[in-house]
């Protein structure tokens, strides 16, 4: 601590409006450590960042860097002070090739003043090979996976010498193997001298990786502590102001009839699948990103068009040709990514979580208004959504909210068969509590539920059973309560064995 | 539970607790262009001669019709993120089919549902090109312009077909307790279209469309269906304004409607209603129509040269989408509102 620290933030002060969104936040990095930044949605987590990035003006307070006070007026500061920013909506051009990003600002000119494409290529090579990655730098962006892609961004931040480089829930859309090779990328980086600024709420990865911990709550500074001193229950309750007691725990579920049955399920690189989900039961779609458990989900729900196989809903064939079909059958799905599929960001609370019911809510076409907001405040009850919020636009709520909204819809439909494809992803702690307690609920109300989780503790906690799924096919079943993560992982990524793989493809 | 937390850290006032902060863009959508109306029509009584006069009002509101029917039909189209350039072309071929049918012989009531169903017909088409071959409606109904405009030429040969005792020349020029017929009709088209969108459930699926449509998809909405539907209704609303301008002008114009799509967009953008789909009102798209309207009248009663009037209805254009893009622009300091912290 004698040391003075690469970056500090002392007394960092922001308003918006009558709203302080983070008072006197303190803040320090040395070289060569992860510091991960934490705290719930709301936290003041991207606001801090945003100061560092310049993106917007802090209010009060001082930034340091190497024991001289800094001002960031604009992003082009920031990265004249050095400091990079890896976004969690990532900030590229998909129709450019991974060069021309790259290069992007300041590209090499010819002596004639046109382009220099084979420069532009080499040193796009030269630049990916400094983060030890083979990526063809001729390809276009957009056809990279985003683990991919966020590579890509790590090399542009490395190749402009970046001394703090922030990553903003990194791992949120990596594989496994993607988060590995990123693990590695920041251990280079770190032994190179860099200070990371590590933002994620995924606890065994920030366990992993950091060095010290910085938790805010409510725009204020809550403590800093290195990892070996602190448990994972200590920064929880720092984040949260209270003790949280497992996340997973729930009582035993007892499971019925089965409700939702596939065979044969197939499409585009998917299937043959089959699969069961009980009445009471809540089943989950274990494996790696790409192994099809998405497209999975959308075949039932008639999202894609299904090249064989049936599916059944209580017994009776659903022939689903669209979601419409499929949601008439008793089918609800949450897709993956809310704000491009699942919700209407700019209309209310109330008509995103209506539009789904309103053939139960009219008469002759026309939509019963009174009686379908009432229904839509008493869901939103259920969920501990503020009421108020009801004609707020669905894109002022936080990620947690936001979710809470998508299920309200189902909830309001009461289908039978609810599909939650990751529902926690980029959700406070405290919202997660409360999806997993509803999916709970829901289970113990006799609906049948199918939850896809890349998280894999949460896939084991929260399941009765759990389908591990390898290139579009459920490789191996197992009961939740016995499963372990190294099991789940082996069967995902076909190391358990290809004689396992095989006699389990069909049957499972 | 977690929301009582948190209102202090939520970038965003609106998520908080408490009076949320004057906005400037929701004052904007629910009176602005409202107040641009009354400020125009006060501005006109006060420097034109004889505007505020009844038979003048009357004046304005029916030559406004044509295009207020066109408008309306034209928001459903761009609530879904759709245009529809071929409304014009569809004024001239759908009053050529009605004048035609009615001079040989078709009795007036018919002879109008047959422009409004050619309007429908051809609505029908831009629709099916749209929503099932997922061609670009820009592409498309420039297509269909271009196609319907020659149609009409093709019909008439190239000439009006001008029928002095033409049967429906009521819809156009007749009077019922003293309002003009088409003010009448305008009247009933925005009162259905209101309805249809602020009252049902079709009218919400419009909405979602042109929110998201995937979105919508996956909540269950025929978005093929409603794609559809709304060029079907773009297009019999173009047909009855084409059925209405014939009876006024008492012929078939083969040129008839020449650009007016392009005021019928402006009256609904001038209304609120934002081309990408997904918001807007009905009553914007009137008020739109009105100010449009108003302005070329007031414009003509002051003497302006028809060169300057262009230039002033191309400014209050602008000046009304400026507006619009700025309250769609995230101002710098809410950018962090999706996810504050």
């Amino acid at each position: 601590m004698t040391a003075e620290p690469l970056l500090r933030l002392e007394d960092v002060t922001k308003r918006f409006g009558a709203t302080l969104a983070l008072d006197n936040v303190r803040f320090d990095l040395r070289a060569g450590e992860v510091h991960a930044l934490m705290g719930e949605n709301g936290a003041g987590k991207s606001t801090l960042m945003k100061i560092l990035s310049g993106n917007i003006q802090r209010d009060g307070g001082r930034i340091v860097m190497d024991g001289r006070p800094i001002d960031i007026r604009s992003p082009l500061d920031a990265r004249a002070h050095g400091i990079a920013i890896i976004h969690q909506e990532l900030n590229t051009i998909p129709a450019m090739t991974v060069a021309e990003n790259l290069s992007l600002g300041r590209e090499p000119r010819t002596r004639f003043g046109t382009l220099d494409r084979r420069r532009v290529l080499r040193e796009a090579r030269e630049k990916l090979a400094r983060i030890g990655s083979d990526i063809d730098p001729a390809q276009p962006l957009g056809s990279l996976s985003v683990g991919m892609q966020q590579m890509v961004e790590i090399a542009r931040a490395v190749s402009e010498d970046a001394r703090v480089l922030v990553l903003d829930e990194p791992t949120a859309a990596l594989s496994r193997a993607e988060a590995l090779q990123l693990y590695a990328l920041i251990g280079q980086m770190r032994t190179a001298g860099v200070g990371l600024i590590y933002i994620s709420h995924r606890m065994e990865e920030v366990w992993q990786l950091a060095d010290r911990v910085t938790v805010l709550r409510d725009g204020s500074y809550v403590g800093t502590g290195a990892m070996g001193e602190l448990s994972p229950e200590d920064v929880v309750r720092m984040m949260v102001g209270r003790a949280m007691g497992d996340l997973y725990d729930h009582a035993p579920r007892v499971a019925g009839d089965v409700v939702l049955a596939v065979e044969g399920l197939s499409g585009d690189g998917i299937g043959p699948v089959d699969l069961e989900v009980r009445s009471g039961e809540v089943v989950c779609m274990a494996g790696l990103i790409g192994s099809g458990r998405t497209e999975v989900a959308r075949l039932i729900f008639g999202a894609d068009r299904r090249s064989g196989g049936t599916v059944a809903i209580d017994g009776v064939p659903s022939r689903p040709a669209d979601p419409h079909a499929a949601i008439a059958d008793g089918i609800g799905m949450v897709p993956e990514d809310r704000k491009d599929q699942g919700l209407f960001l700019d209309h209310s609370v109330e008509i995103n979580v209506a539009i789904s019911s309103l053939d139960r809510f009219s008469t002759a076409g026309v939509v019963r208004r009174a009686e379908a907001r009432q229904t839509v405040l008493e869901e939103m009850g259920r969920l501990h959504l503020r009421k108020n919020a009801i004609d707020l636009a669905v894109k002022a709520l936080s990620g947690g909210n936001q979710q809470k909204a998508a299920l309200a819809r189902w909830l309001m439909r009461d289908s039978r068969v609810l599909i939650l494809d990751e529902p926690t992803r980029g959700v406070d702690i405290g919202a997660k509590r409360e999806i997993y307690e509803l999916i709970d609920a829901l289970a113990r109300a006799g609906k049948a539920v199918l939850v896809i989780s890349s998280d894999l503790p949460e896939a084991i906690g929260i399941s009765d059973r759990l389908l591990v799924m390898r290139e579009g096919r459920i490789v191996h079943e197992l009961s939740s309560d016995r499963a372990t993560e190294e099991e789940v992982m082996a069967y995902a990524t076909g190391t358990a064995g290809r004689a396992a793989g095989a006699s389990h493809g069909a049957e499972a | 539970m977690t929301n009582e937390m948190k209102p202090l850290a939520q970038a965003a006032p609106q998520d908080g607790a408490g009076r949320p902060p004057f906005d400037f863009a929701k004052w904007w959508d629910r009176v602005g262009i409202l107040m641009v109306l009354i400020a125009l029509v006060l501005l006109m009584s006060l420097i034109a001669p004889n505007f505020n006069r009844i038979d003048n009002l009357l004046n304005i509101a029916r030559s406004i019709s044509v295009n207020a029917i066109l408008a309306a039909g034209l928001t459903f189209v761009i609530l879904t993120g759709g245009i529809d350039l071929s409304v014009g072309s569809i004024i001239a071929v759908s009053g050529v089919v009605a004048v035609v049918l009615a001079i040989a012989g078709l009795p007036a009531p018919l002879a109008v549902l047959a422009g409004i169903g050619v309007g429908a017909l051809c609505g029908l088409v831009n629709g099916a090109l749209t929503a099932y071959l997922s061609l670009a409606p820009f592409i498309v109904t420039l297509g269909t312009m271009t196609f319907l405009r020659g149609l009409a030429y093709t019909i008439t040969a190239g000439q009006p077909i001008v029928s002095s005792d033409l049967n429906f020349k009521g819809i156009g020029i007749g009077y019922l307790f003293g309002v003009p017929i088409p003010v009448i009709v305008m009247a009933i088209v925005f009162l259905i279209a209101w309805f249809l969108l602020e009252r049902t459930r079709y009218g919400r699926h419009v909405y979602a469309v042109g929110g998201n449509a995937q979105a919508a998809r996956l909540a269950g909405v025929r978005v093929d269906r409603v794609t559809l539907s709304v060029y079907v209704i773009g297009g019999a609303c173009a047909g009855l304004a084409g059925v209405i301008f014939a009876a006024r002008v008492i012929s078939a114009q083969p040129t008839a409607g020449t650009g007016y799509e392009l005021d019928a967009i402006a009256a609904v953008v001038l209304g609120g209603t934002s081309l990408a789909g997904g918001r807007g009102r009905i009553v914007g798209t009137l008020i739109g129509s009105v100010i449009l309207g108003v302005l070329s009248t007031g414009l003509i009663l002051l003497n302006v040269p028809f060169f300057t009037q262009l230039l002033i209805k191309g400014v209050v254009i602008i000046f009304a989408v400026a507006i619009d893009s700025l309250k769609t622009r995230p101002l710098p300091f809410l950018r962090g509102s999706r996810r504050a912290g």
